[in-house]
């Protein structure tokens, strides 16, 4: 509980500190979002008059410490650009941002674990070299290439896919999710490829250990050493990197959603960054921030669930 | 198998047949547009209105006049008008039994109210500035609006034609920027923020009523994703495709229709007039002689565009070709150069907007300077935030290079405070004139004399008028080639199979 209630409290000051730096960034920023909104024709006066309505002409204390009041009461503000409150907003586009990342993170595992695994069972043999090789291009090459690679060769091919956009969930579940398998693969690529090599070595690392060999000499088949003793105790640094690897997907998904043109945080955040609606940066690199804490926090937890003796040791 | 049923089975059969080949038969009534920029808000009143009057001008709302294809001015929600000998009172006379989506009436009274609202003081119209001459607006009975004018102004008329001065109805102006109301043929359906916008039909729209029933906006950034979305049928049109280089792989198709035509936005490259080299106007005359308009346009835009003289689009009425006032001829440009002064060349900065078209012509213009001796320095700038700031409201730089989208806007040059720190009591003099012109010959001939002034004087570098590169599936009718106003009016879009 102690333990738990300390992390809760680092979390929150960690937050606190993120949100000044992003103010503090947001505010040196060159850029007038009044400027912006109205364009190039409009008067002196008419941009006093707008950003004054946007409450842009107050110091810069009162601005941020507005902000955190709103946090606090959970009102995030309104956009600049779309005049629609900035929790619809996020709202709206987790719609896309979760289910894609998430959908490239079950990929990314589901590549790598059995690739990495069955390359260290037999370390040069034929799927290892395959598995190095796919490793290889995979960390060479950007997601977004392999977005547009495979939009252009699987999307205007056969036309199985969409070439981008997203229909909506109300347009059907199926339809939906079709638009994200595509960019989800092309998300995935890049970090399976990382997390395949993690895979080997933790693998390679555990085979070479004593107790292994014992359950070998007490009669452990191959595969019942590999799947019952080595990968259990392999997937300590497998968790660690897919949990590192999370935040990259997030930062990967505003390259590979605006490729794509999907309508989620990716592309929010791009655009309002290229729009100067600071409100909406602020909140929405706020809720990435939180959200890496937060699955920090989660693989912490993890590792006890995975590793009894951290259980004991507490 | 008894007779009676066979009968039955191939009735059933043929009449199944028959709806089958109906419903091929039957044209679509829906459209799905492509557009490269997602609109701020649908409220083209309280915003910069090119990327939000791309949606809803002309479609969702209307104005007293209206700007046609053709950019002339025709009768909307005003039937006509009369203008004071003066010039200083348009009495407009409005058409009767006009309602807005919401059911509210249309009359003199909601128009004042728009009128109004556009002057006020906490207005946050982006082009207030264009209707300050306006000092009074009565609504004198319920068909008829006066306006009364401080000084003439022969292109009022034409801005109240304009998305920022479209009629707006009182108890929705505070939501249309989410849920716009207008008097137009559609009315708004829904916004799917960072993916699309959908109109529909209005069925109770005063005017003829539209072919379509659903128009659907949907907004992809990239022009390679535009071309991807465009060929796979996820889209219908691209009224202004930005990747011109992809163009011959739809004119090669003959399921798709290209269509070539100008749009108002002139691309310039804008100097600093108050900043040495560039106030002696033989420096800015060699520099223009440097380059090869049409080169840049073949480069930069598969040889779409018109090389310009002057800041003018053909699109406009009263362009005048002035391309070959100062042409390309770099030996004439060097000696200019070595009369002001600078016979070894100069080195300057261009600050140059982080758009395709910007880029290719810069690097281009570096050649076609470095040959007369001069060496341009390009420095990326973040567009638009960064560069609005350095550029356009410091006026900290030495040459920029930027498009200008809005239409009939050659009097930037007499704006003060402006960019381009020009000053010329000549074009002045002349903008006034326009302003107060009785007619409308005597408005474009002051038009024309202020385009060859500056094609003399040379404020800034006038490369080339955009094109309107639209494509469209065949069967697709009634888009507009050109776009005077940055619009997609598609209230006459039908499709014919």
């Amino acid at each position: 509980m102690r333990h738990i209630a300390q992390s809760l409290v680092g979390l929150i000051i960690t937050l606190l500190v993120v949100s000044f730096v992003i103010f503090l960034v947001m505010e040196a920023v060159p850029g007038d979002p009044a400027e912006i909104i109205l364009g190039m024709s409009a008067a002196p006066d008419t941009l006093a008059a707008l950003r004054s309505q946007l409450g842009l002409d107050q110091p810069f204390l009162v601005r941020y410490s507005n902000w955190l009041i709103g946090l606090l009461q959970g009102d995030l503000g309104d956009s600049y650009t779309y005049s629609t409150s900035v929790s619809q907003l996020i709202g709206e586009r987790l719609e896309v941002t979760l289910p894609l990342t998430g959908l490239a993170a079950l990929l990314s595992v589901l590549i790598s674990v059995p690739l990495g695994v069955l390359a260290a069972a037999r370390p040069n043999g034929l799927v290892d070299m395959f598995a190095s090789l796919f490793s290889q291009i995979g960390i060479a090459v950007p997601n977004f290439w392999v977005g547009l690679l495979l939009i252009l060769g699987v999307a205007l091919t056969f036309g199985w896919f969409p070439a981008g956009g997203f229909p909506g969930w109300d347009a059907g579940f199926w339809s939906a999710l079709n638009a994200l398998i595509l960019p989800s693969i092309a998300l995935a690529i890049p970090q399976a490829a990382v997390l395949t090599r993690v895979t080997r070595a933790a693998v390679i690392e555990v085979t070479n250990e004593d107790f292994v060999r014992t359950a070998r000499a007490k009669g452990a088949t191959p595969s019942h050493a590999l799947w019952r003793h080595i990968v259990p105790n392999a997937m300590i640094p497998i968790v660690t990197m897919l949990g590192m690897q999370i935040s990259v997907l997030i930062a990967g998904a505003v390259l590979v959603e605006n490729v794509f043109t999907l309508p989620g945080m990716g592309t929010l955040a791009y655009q309002a960054l290229a729009q100067r609606d600071l409100i909406v940066i602020q909140n929405v690199v706020l809720f990435f921030a939180a959200i890496v804490m937060g699955i920090n926090f989660l693989v912490d937890a993890l590792y006890t669930v995975l590793d009894p003796r951290l259980r004991v040791r507490r | 198998m008894t007779s009676h049923f066979r009968f039955l089975l191939t009735t059933a059969a043929t009449v199944s047949l028959l709806a089958a080949g109906n419903a091929i038969a039957e044209p679509r009534t829906d459209l799905i547009l492509g557009m490269s920029t997602e609109p701020s808000g649908l409220d083209p009143t309280a915003a910069a209105p090119v990327a939000i009057g791309q949606v809803v001008w002309q479609n969702l709302f209307e104005g007293l006049v209206a700007i046609d294809k053709d950019g002339n001015i025709e009768p909307e929600l005003a039937e006509d008008w009369v203008i004071s000998d003066d010039g200083l009172t348009y009495t407009f006379n409005l058409r009767d039994s006009v309602t807005f989506q919401n059911g509210e009436a249309f009359n003199a009274d909601t128009a004042k109210y728009t009128i109004d609202r556009i002057l006020a003081d906490d207005s946050v119209n982006p082009q207030k500035s264009l209707y300050k001459t306006i000092t009074s607006v009565k609504a004198t009975d319920a068909d008829t609006l006066e306006l009364t004018l401080s000084k003439p102004s022969a292109d009022l008329l034409y801005w109240l034609g304009f998305p920022t001065a479209v009629m707006i109805e009182p108890t929705s102006e505070a939501t249309n920027a989410t849920n716009p109301i207008g008097t137009g043929p559609f009315k708004f359906s829904e916004w799917k923020k960072g993916n699309q916008v959908t109109l529909v039909e209005n069925t109770n729209y005063w005017g003829k009523a539209p072919k379509l029933d659903k128009v659907t906006f949907r907004f992809i950034g990239d022009p390679q994703a535009q071309a991807a979305a465009l060929t796979s049928g996820g889209i219908d049109v691209v009224p202004e495709f930005t990747a011109p280089e992809l163009v011959s792989q739809f004119e090669k198709n003959n399921t798709f229709s290209t269509v070539i035509g100008t749009s108002g936005m002139e691309v310039v490259a804008g100097m600093n007039n108050a900043k040495k080299p560039f106030n002696d106007v033989r420096v800015r005359q060699a520099l223009m002689m440097a380059i090869d308009r049409q080169g840049i346009v073949d480069a930069t835009n598969a040889g779409f565009g018109t090389p310009i003289g002057s800041h003018f689009s053909p699109s406009d009425a009263g362009y005048e070709d002035l391309a070959g006032v100062l042409p390309y001829d770099p030996t004439k440009a060097k000696k200019l150069l070595a009369e002001a002064g600078y016979p070894n060349g100069f080195t300057f900065t261009m600050k140059m907007p982080n758009r395709t078209y910007a880029e290719r012509a810069s690097e281009i213009m570096q050649a076609y300077f470095s040959m007369i001796g001069v060496t341009m320095i390009i420095e990326t700038s973040e567009f638009p935030a960064k560069w609005v700031q350095d550029v356009f409201k410091d006026t900290n730089y030495d040459m920029t290079i930027i498009g200008h989208a809005e239409p009939l806007d050659i009097g930037i040059y007499a704006r003060k405070p402006y960019y381009f720190n020009y000053e010329n009591p000549d074009f002045n003099k002349t903008m006034v004139e326009v302003a107060n012109a009785k007619s409308e010959e005597e408005r474009v001939a002051g038009y024309q004399q202020a385009q060859k002034i500056l094609a003399e004087d040379v404020p800034a570098l006038f490369i080339y008028a955009s094109p309107k590169i639209g494509i469209w599936k065949s069967g697709l009718n009634g888009m507009w080639t050109n776009a005077p106003v940055p619009s997609n009016d598609v209230t006459d879009a039908f499709w014919k199979e």
